[in-house]
């Protein structure tokens, strides 16, 4: 019984806004459970009222001066946008044509 | 010795320019033909700057010639992987989505080497977005292992480790999420220090897993590697993760292991390392018994720790790195940079955004985005995520209790040797296990070096070194110790590559 399906597979793919080919999702489904396999070794650690660790060397409360800088101008911030339009970053339509 | 310039290490070029022996422009001009004769074989460079770099090699020249005050390193050219952000300079860490982007600003650390006026060759090489063991998962095609141009110069900073084995560059950076400056040093006969995570800025390096990422030198011997630590290394206020302290000293620590004497030195072998050593092939192990030989006649005391939680750090890393992954590398969404595919007027925005991610992402980089995606999501995150970070915390916690009765921790660098093109990449897990040894020091956050120690195979071997946090001195010190014992660096001994 492998522990993840080519539908699964699919599913994660959607919500990382992945448009997978068939070809991936047969390859994918096979490998990512060999990996998923050797990660169930994990359940056999005894972590009873072990803290969880997030980073690497732990810091509390990082605090800065607050000092006005100058930020990106805006040019140089969408220089590198893959299509711009007068002072922004284009995109698709996202609502339908107005009523 | 040879007379050439590629030949020298960073610290006799740095001399030699402020000794007017050669300039800045003679030295920069020698590597830059280095890359034009052999690149087109090694193809370890995805952007050569010659302009830019021969520019600021003449700066440091007038200055010297005016007879300036100027920074150790001034002068010296150096190679940066392209995970790190360049102003005005293509970076594309490797991936298709980032294809033709220019950097509006420059990473903390190439800031650092323009303030020391290191002439800037160009950007290496490397898996995409950092994520593999061989550089073959670069969207831009392989680079070849110096040694044996049918073998892989690891990865994922393969690119930085091969330009300077090929003494196409002197120095390089690198960066090591889970062994990718180590592991590439490791197979290329180079050397190569992942610093202490939060002593060196992730200020404009391009995520990968933030709590793991940590910029480094990629060099051929200890000193060089040091050099270029101190330059890059030290607090940054733009890095909320970075470690508000005086930066380790390295070179001192490496001029003092250069004397040979290791006296009084703790070192650390891990006993579980030792019974999972069936992962790990016979030559290396053996090149590697040779090395602590050599490390016990410098007076080192060998003293055996037991590390028991190391056996699950493969399974920990690739839950936590591809969690953090699947987060930071949500950021491409053809909107603000780089790629954009099937914007046609008929697709929706969503759309438009997996088409385009799905055209920019490569087959490693879409399978942990995917593993972590599923270990995020509802249901699965405390059986994946969540226990991945409690025994991250038991691996810690080892570390800590070794570093109570040795100094430093030694081992291999990684279980094999370059291996061919193709063996590992139609097996996903095979390649992981690349990484076996260097992986549990990035779970920790202390550092690690790896140095050349021999050959196995014709292929050379690396020693890893792991200290404490903070403990960088340490572990530089055992590497140049080893180094003192070699009449000739194993990267002086590279084969001489033919250009095409």
């Amino acid at each position: 019984m492998s522990t993840i399906s080519r539908e699964e597979v699919a599913h994660l793919a959607r919500l990382a806004r992945l448009e997978v080919t068939d070809d991936e999702l047969d390859a994918f489904a096979g490998q990512l459970d060999v990996i998923l396999e050797s990660m169930k070794t994990l359940a056999e650690v005894d972590t009873d009222g072990v803290q969880p660790t997030s980073q690497a060397v732990p810091l509390v409360n990082v605090f800065r001066e607050d000092q006005p800088q100058p930020s990106l101008p805006r040019d140089a911030a969408l220089a590198g946008g893959p299509d711009t339009f007068e002072d922004r970053f284009r995109v698709p339509r996202i609502l339908d044509e107005e009523a | 010795m040879s007379d050439r310039i590629i030949d020298q290490t960073a610290a006799e070029l740095s001399a030699g320019i402020r000794e007017g022996r050669y300039t800045s422009v003679e030295v920069t001009t020698a590597f830059l033909d280095r890359i034009d004769a052999i690149d087109g074989t090694v193809k370890a460079f995805l952007h050569v700057d010659r302009e830019g770099a021969l520019a600021t090699a003449a700066e440091v020249d007038a200055d010297i010639a005016a007879g300036k005050e100027t920074f150790a390193l001034a002068g010296v050219p150096i190679a940066i992987k392209d995970v790190v952000v360049t102003k005005g300079m293509p970076t594309t860490a490797a991936s298709k989505i980032l294809e033709g982007w220019i950097p509006p600003y420059d990473a903390t650390i190439v800031e650092r080497i323009k303030t020391a006026r290191m002439p800037i060759l160009g950007k290496t090489n490397m898996d995409e977005f950092a994520m593999g063991s061989s550089t073959e998962y670069s969207a831009y095609g392989k680079t070849l292992n110096p040694w044996d141009t049918g073998r892989i110069p690891g990865g994922s900073g393969g690119g930085s480790a091969a330009a300077v084995a090929a003494k196409m560059a002197p120095l390089a950076i690198g960066t090591d999420t889970g062994g990718s400056i180590r592991q590439p040093g490791a197979v290329t006969g180079t050397f190569g220090a992942k610093p202490t995570y939060g002593s060196n800025s992730r200020y404009g390096l391009i995520a990968f897993s933030s709590s793991l990422d940590t910029p480094g030198p990629v060099a051929r011997n200890a000193l060089d590697a040091a050099l270029l630590h101190e330059a890059i290394s030290g607090h940054d206020p733009r890095d909320s993760t970075a470690i508000d302290a005086p930066v380790p000293p390295v070179v001192a620590a490496a001029r003092a292991g250069a004397t040979g004497d290791l006296s009084g030195v703790k070192l650390g072998v891990v006993k579980e390392f030792k019974e999972g050593s069936d992962a790990a092939e016979p030559g290396v192990i053996a090149a590697y018994e040779a090395a602590v030989e050599q490390l016990v006649k410098l007076g080192a005391e060998i003293v055996e720790v037991s590390c028991p939680s190391f056996a699950y750090a493969l399974p920990t890393y690739y839950l936590i790195a591809p969690s953090e992954a699947s987060s930071n590398l949500a950021r491409y969404d053809g909107v603000r940079y780089g790629l954009r595919a099937g914007d046609d007027g008929k697709h929706s925005l969503e759309e438009v955004m997996s088409l385009t991610r799905e055209a920019g992402f490569g087959p490693e980089v879409k399978r942990r985005i995917i593993l972590g995606t599923y270990a995020l999501s509802a249901g699965y995150v405390d059986a994946f995520y969540g226990k991945a970070q409690k025994v991250r915390t038991l691996i810690k916690q080892d570390f800590e209790q070794a570093f109570e009765s040795v100094d430093a921790i030694i081992s291999p660098t990684t279980p094999f040797v370059a291996f061919k093109f193709g063996e590992r990449t139609g097996d996903p897990y095979q390649m992981y296990l690349a990484d076996l040894y260097t992986i549990p020091s990035n779970l920790y956050g202390g550092p690690g070096v790896s140095v050349p120690v021999g050959l196995s195979e014709g292929m050379p071997v690396g020693l890893q070194v792991m200290g404490p946090v903070m403990g960088d001195d340490i572990t530089y010190r055992v590497a140049a110790a080893f180094e003192s014992t070699q009449d000739t660096l194993l990267a002086d001994t590279a084969p001489e590559i033919e250009g095409k």
